[in-house]
């Protein structure tokens, strides 16, 4: 123990001594920056994490929630009364609201005695008085609406909204109902209506999209029972919901998320990591001499790993706090930028991403750091005779085996996911390697064109660029590490504005930015005189029927069968059935065939392709749909390509004219509604009040807005990628700091000046910093091609401002960082110099 | 070339140690001069000094009348590329660069665009015409200092400095590698200090300075030799002596 202690205060005082000397800072620098990206991310996911449980516990209104699309069976609720757990149920829908000139798209919730049976609602009075908790409902004839709607449409309470067929008053306004929806993506207001004067509005009709919800509550055993007798009974298009199981859609696209963000972060730890390298073999050459002193003076090995381990650690500990405290408030600037996307406001972060950060820190430190390390312990004696014993070569195997393990557990880490781990590993991989090829060829060409040094043109800018080739390895390193970091900056800046901008304008001017849900087929004729009248073109509806896919090829299709989620639950809900006789234009044939009017009547269906693929249908496969109770089979007729991106009404599943005659059926329609003429909607609305109305405008704004804030996040997690770039680059300069004195004194021997050795190395990182800026122009526009022909589907354009941008910021940035770098080395006296070697 | 009360004082910490005290003499154009000194004497330092690779703590040095410590570090790097070549004991050649770049090198610094029709005779001279693209350190030690000899003087300096050019080459090799600086030495009319602690070696010049504890304490000369050991009580008079 005695001896573990001198040995750490040894340590000590031998950290004091290199920081110093200057040794250590590259090390602790890049350890920082590594561990302030990791822990921005972590101090930000535990919030949100944090967030929603609170959130889950003290919201869901009820211990156990029956979820229903259809009115839930009364065997159930007798149970539920038997075991005399507190119901109530709660019909949710999404409904347009008229107040005074506009209307807006909301999830009403219909409440009834009992309502909540758990927890309370804090409602205001008027908006911005202090709220009061209530346990009752809103009194007939009036609404509570919250704090959204008055944002949105600047109501208060006492003005009057039209719901459907009837008019309310607003009584109350609140934050937050019992029942919670948490987080992203949550977009509608909501407002709470008693569940008596829901018939009045005529916004129940047969083929409504109405979510049914059995409120339950009682001591745990009780509802354990309850959830006992319910499991079995429970059929598709139904579920249960506990603290545990709330929203879990919405907890995975959280954890995708963090998982997403802390990747992003991983990219800064993967740079830091050969910083670290740089700066540890340096450490290595630096001290080679000393050690084997010492083992010459009798120190044993396990000594040596003992006092160099101890140094690291020390050093390690140090920069984890610091890089803890700038995590803490690297996560508040993620709160600012993407606070607004999570509704809740955010308790503080637990200590566990701390943790997290340090375990990162040491994995680096030991991974990268490590092996160079233990070189050292093993120098050999002699080299106390002989200098040019022990020099460290290119990497051992060891070291190359301890960085990748140390990477790879922490990625894997990171993923929380095998498969996206390794996905992630390959890609990262595939980068680098794509990129470091990328930079040799830069590389060799910058150096033919100076000619190895020799030709024409001014001599300094010729030698500096042929340091490149000269230090092959360090340069493919340094620029692969400042092209990554400056890539990522470029596509989030530049490239995706374009590729918005570019998609956007691929839309045809005629392009609908309205949707009309719900269009009963009394109103159909009505619908389409109503935009005749108000000189707008007559929309083509579309017939639509709600079904559920029940069984495929005579098996029953369970949601479980599935291992995809999103595949569970698309099988889960209802799907949109239409039927047509024409293909749409932006329809295309894959498989089979599309009917002919000869089919009339016949049970045909033509499925998406994408959709067929996950549910695993093929053409002559047969389907069963149970439509409101009804069962219908029918024949996969054929397999289509849709192009989704014409914003035009498009379905998985259509079938032949007259195959759906007999089931309800309601109709959708979209259409391009002028700017300036909003009022249209509003009048449509107050004469069809069951019609919804999706604003796809609206929608695109707010996708695009968290676009906006989402890549803003993430740009902010690559400023530490360009920090951990620029460390790299100090760390090799520092890392060929005596080879350049060497050569500064040489050169000034020989009559050259300190501003010509100081445009040499002017040269040589205005050069590195060019170069990487290309690489980093090309990943980029690469990216943003690949990203628009494969998923955006808009056509490449070149735009000159990203190497505008990669060259010329590169340039400069690694120019300037390079040449102050150095500055030093050209400053001693040559005799002083030549005498030390 | 003329050294005027030459001293270096080099200050650690609160102690301050004497390497060179007073050093006066002065050299003709074309002399061949050896220093001569044990370890520690300060013989490198003096040639470090006459070269203006180091400042002076007091005293001058004069090339053809002018004190070169009046001229800035960049400027004394002129006058080097102009006039002086070197040689060192441990070569001094870039590893980074091949024989002929190295050799070039002083040439291309002083913005010659015939560097290379330059270069390529004078390794051919050093008989290393086989192995021009080759880097330092695919060369042995001899002829590395080849390589060095060849960037010496393919600047055809008026001046040439040699820090014990054989220091780190066996016999052999070593008297090989002399007796091609002297040749070239000849051939071009060089001024030659050499600086070493060899006795033989310095009996090739005409002409030797002995260094001892930093003071000048012989000036021997092959035409008019002072006797052996005689120390020089005023050094400030030594230029009292002049080689031919």
């Amino acid at each position: 123990m005695t001896g573990a202690a001198s040995m750490l205060r040894l340590s000590a005082r031998l950290v004091a001594r290199d920081w110093r000397a200057g040794e250590l800072r590259v090390l602790v620098a890049a350890l920082v920056i590594a561990i302030a990206a990791v822990t921005s991310v972590g101090f930000f996911s535990d919030r949100v994490r944090l967030a929603l449980v609170e959130q889950a516990n003290a919201l869901l209104g009820a211990d156990l929630i029956v979820v229903s699309d259809r009115p839930i069976e009364p065997a159930i609720r007798q149970e539920a009364e038997r075991l005399g757990l507190a119901q109530t149920t709660v019909l949710r829908f999404p409904s347009m609201v008229v107040i005074g000139e506009r209307a807006q798209l909301s999830e009403v919730r219909a409440v009834g005695e009992g309502y909540p049976v758990k927890g309370e609602i804090a409602l205001s009075p008027r908006h911005l008085e202090p709220p009061v908790a209530t346990r009752s409902v809103p009194a007939r004839g009036t609404v509570w609406v919250d704090t959204r709607m008055v944002a949105l449409l600047g109501v208060d309470a006492g003005q009057s909204i039209e719901l459907g067929d009837r008019s309310f008053t607003i009584a109350g306004v609140f934050e937050r109902d019992a029942e919670a929806s948490v987080g992203f993506l949550s977009m509608s207001p909501r407002i709470l209506v008693n569940a008596l004067d829901l018939p009045d509005t005529g916004l129940v009709q047969p083929a409504s999209r109405i979510s049914h919800r059995l409120m339950l509550s009682g001591t745990p055993s009780d509802v354990a029972r309850f959830r006992n007798f319910v499991a079995p009974r429970l059929g598709a298009g139904q579920r249960t919901e506990d603290v545990r199981e709330a929203r879990p859609e919405l907890r995975s696209a959280i954890e995708r998320a963090e998982r997403f963000l802390g990747l992003a972060a991983l990219v800064s730890v993967i740079l830091a990591g050969v910083a670290v390298a740089l700066a540890a073999r340096r450490f290595l050459q630096r001290h080679l001499d000393a050690c084997a002193m010492m083992r010459c003076l009798g120190a044993p090995q396990r000594q040596m790993v003992g006092l160099y381990l101890g140094q690291f650690l020390l050093l390690g500990g140090v920069a984890s706090a610091i890089g803890v405290a700038i995590g803490a408030a690297g996560q508040q600037v993620l709160v600012q930028v993407l606070g607004s996307l999570v509704s809740a406001s955010l308790p503080p972060p637990t200590l566990a991403p701390a943790f997290k950060g340090l375990v990162t820190g040491v994995v680096l430190l030991l991974g990268f750091g490590l092996p160079p390390l233990v070189a050292l312990a093993s120098v050999p004696t002699l080299r106390v005779l002989r200098r040019d014993l022990g020099a460290p070569g290119r990497g051992s195997l060891l070291s190359w085996l301890a960085a990748g393990t140390a990477i790879a557990s922490l990625v894997l880490w990171e993923a929380a996911d095998l498969k996206l781990g390794l996905a992630m590993l390959g890609g990262t991989l595939a980068m680098v390697l794509v990129c470091a090829g990328c930079a040799w060829l830069a590389m060799r060409a910058a150096g033919r064109l100076a000619g190895g040094g020799r030709g024409r043109g001014a001599f300094t800018w010729r030698y500096g660029i042929a340091n490149l080739n000269r230090r092959a390895l360090g340069s493919i390193v340094q620029m692969t590490a400042l092209g990554l970091g400056l890539m990522a900056l470029l596509l989030l800046t530049l490239v995706r504005g374009e590729l918005l901008d570019n998609w956007r304008r691929s839309l045809p001017a005629d392009t609908p930015n309205q949707f009309l849900v719900n269009i009963q087929p009394d109103q159909v004729e009505r619908v389409r005189a109503f935009h005749v009248q108000a000189g707008l073109a007559a929309p083509q509806v579309q017939p639509m029927v709600r079904g559920r896919l029940v069984s495929l090829n005579g098996r029953p299709v369970q949601p479980s069968d599935y291992g995809d989620e999103r595949t569970r639950r698309l099988v889960d809900r209802e799907f949109n059935l239409s039927f047509m006789a024409d293909l749409p234009t932006d329809n295309r044939i894959l498989a089979g065939r599309w009917w002919t009017p000869a089919d009339r009547g016949a049970a045909l269906v033509s499925f998406e392709q994408g959709i067929a693929e996950r549910i695993g249908v093929r053409v002559g496969d047969t389907v069963v749909y149970d439509v409101a109770g009804t069962r219908r089979e029918f024949i996969v007729a054929s397999l289509r390509r849709v192009d989704w991106d014409s914003f035009r009404t498009n379905f998985f599943v259509v079938a032949a004219p007259g195959a759906l005659d007999g089931l309800p059926v309601s109709y959708v329609t979209a259409f391009r509604l002028p700017e300036g003429r909003e009022g249209f909607t509003h009048a449509l609305i107050r004469e069809f009040p069951n019609l919804l109305v999706i604003d796809v405008a609206s929608i695109l704004s707010r996708v695009q807005q968290m676009i906006d804030q989402v890549s803003k996040a993430v740009e902010f997690l690559f400023l530490f990628t360009l920090a951990a770039g620029l460390v790299v680059l100090y760390a090799a300069i520092a890392s060929t700091r005596d080879e350049r004195i060497h050569e500064g004194a040489i050169i000034r021997t020989l009559g050259g000046s300190r501003r010509q050795l100081q445009v040499v190395h002017l040269a040589e990182f205005t050069a590195i910093g060019a170069l990487a800026g290309g690489v980093a122009a090309f990943g980029a526009s690469a990216l943003a091609w690949a990203l628009g022909r494969f998923v955006l589907g808009v056509p490449f354009t070149f735009d000159p401002w990203v190497w505008v941008a990669g060259l010329l910021g590169g340039a400069v940035l690694v120019g300037a960082a390079g040449w102050v770098g150095t500055l030093d080395t050209t400053r001693a006296p040559p005799l002083a110099t030549l005498r030390r070697l | 070339m003329k050294a005027v009360d030459l001293t270096k004082r080099v200050t650690t910490g609160e102690s301050s140690l004497l390497i060179l005290s007073r050093v006066s003499f002065e050299i003709e154009a074309g002399a061949s001069v050896a220093v001569l000194g044990a370890s520690g004497s300060g013989k490198t330092t003096l040639l470090g000094l006459l070269a203006g690779l180091d400042v002076p703590t007091e005293g001058r040095v004069e090339v053809h009348g002018e004190d070169i410590f009046r001229l800035d570090e960049d400027g004394r790097a002129a006058l080097r590329q102009r006039l002086v070549g070197f040689v060192f004991q441990s070569f001094q050649l870039l590893p980074a660069l091949t024989a002929l770049e190295n050799v070039m090198l002083p040439l291309e610094l002083a913005g010659r665009s015939d560097a290379r029709e330059q270069a390529l005779p004078l390794l051919e001279r050093v008989g290393l015409a086989a192995r021009v693209g080759h880097y330092p350190r695919q060369l042995s030690g001899g002829e590395q200092q080849r390589v060095a000899l060849a960037r010496a003087f393919v600047t055809r300096p008026r001046l040439l400095m040699a820090d014990e050019p054989t220091g780190n080459l066996d016999a052999a090799t070593g008297s090989g590698v002399i007796e091609l600086m002297f040749e070239l030495n000849r051939e071009q009319g060089t001024t030659l200090v050499l600086v070493t602690h060899d006795e033989q070696l310095a009996r090739r010049c005409g002409r030797r300075l002995r260094i001892a504890a930093g003071e000048l304490v012989a000036d021997e000369s092959d035409l008019r030799p002072a006797a052996a050991g005689t120390p020089v009580a005023e050094p400030t008079s030594a230029p009292a002596v002049h080689a031919a």
